[in-house]
């Protein structure tokens, strides 16, 4: 078992304070600590965390594809630039039908172009996103890539795609 | 001039016209004007364009060869050398700047991405699968990425290429590759 940062677990004890039961699992001792919630709480959270716990940047966002039925997941991991090596993640999963998170743009900036690449791979919408377009993708392109179930198109723009 | 063959000097026992004329094909002149300074597009769209860089640095120095001159637009380039994987959504911009280039234009596929795909050619849902779907493709340097020798080899070929070109051609319809279809 890796040693928990003592930061870390005070950070999470001021997360469990403020939300109570809102985080719905919590894991401090893996090499990733993470705490899950819903999607409603999650503005309220990224509020808390950036204003309150001092977690100014937003390190990266993946979107995951669980597969077997287990929906979409989005991962954020938050970190403080003050206090180096202070952060943790929170997980946040959906269902595959009805993939959609609060935007958190407008918490940090960072989640602007993170949202867009989460939504052009893997699918997840983002609600309140000011232009939630795709960002790797060609603009015309089909399907989310990163999916467990996509299929690339044989042809794109008449032009031969799948050749093995 | 060391492209002009011996026997095509033959001008007879005058002395004075031996040592100052110089007899050949216009053709020939032109072509090796041309295979002297085969200027290069300057764009490179992945790793293989790291490659490239090494071969018109010092090491390996493509200036010897006349190509030293990567120009920065189309309109001034001679020689397209697609270094890299082209993906779905650049495929268009690729094709835009051979459009753009001036006749006589040659393209250089360099690399296992551009030649076929490469590592992508099954998994890669973005990947074009060689980008002679899309311009006609000259010479093929595979390699993950090519060794800057691989890349003056093909420079080579490409020369020799240009030295069987016909001024009269106009249209270059036997020299030019054919777009792969599907």
């Amino acid at each position: 078992m890796a040693q928990v940062n003592p930061a870390v677990t005070a950070l999470a004890a001021a997360v469990d304070k403020a939300f109570g039961a809102k985080i719905t699992e919590r894991d401090l001792n893996g090499i990733e600590p993470f705490l899950r919630c819903e999607p409603a709480t999650w503005p309220e959270l990224a509020r808390f965390l950036k204003d309150r716990c001092g977690m100014d940047m937003l390190a990266c966002l993946s979107g995951i594809d669980r597969g077997k039925g287990q929906g979409l997941e989005a991962v954020y991991n938050v970190e403080s630039c003050a206090a180096q090596r202070t952060g943790i993640s929170i997980r946040i999963r959906v269902p595959l039908d009805n993939p959609v998170i609060p935007s958190v743009e407008s918490v940090w900036r960072t989640a602007d172009w993170h949202e867009r690449e989460c939504w052009d791979l893997v699918g997840i919408r983002f609600e309140g996103h000011h232009n939630l377009v795709r960002i790797l993708c060609a603009e015309d392109w089909e399907g989310h890539p990163l999916r467990k179930d996509y299929k690339s198109p044989d042809r794109y723009h008449g032009i031969k795609n799948n050749v093995v | 001039m060391s492209v002009i063959h011996q026997h095509e000097l033959e001008l007879g026992g005058d002395g004075a016209t031996q040592d100052n004329i110089l007899i050949t094909r216009v053709d020939q002149l032109i072509n090796w004007t041309r295979k002297s300074s085969v200027w290069p597009m300057t764009f490179g769209l992945a790793c293989c364009a790291i490659e490239m860089m090494a071969t018109g640095a010092s090491s390996y120095d493509i200036d010897r060869f006349g190509s030293g001159p990567f120009r920065a637009t189309p309109r001034q380039a001679d020689l397209m050398i697609v270094a890299g994987t082209v993906s779905h959504k650049m495929a268009p911009r690729v094709k835009r700047l051979y459009d753009q280039m001036p006749e006589p234009k040659f393209v250089m596929a360099m690399g296992a991405c551009t030649v076929s795909g490469g590592p992508y050619i099954k998994h890669g849902y973005h990947v074009l699968k060689g980008v002679d779907r899309i311009v006609p493709v000259d010479v093929y340097v595979p390699g993950c990425p090519p060794r800057p020798e691989a890349l003056l080899e093909g420079l080579f070929r490409i020369q020799e290429k240009m030295q069987k070109e016909r001024l009269l051609d106009k249209t270059r319809a036997g020299a030019r590759p054919k777009v792969l279809v599907e």
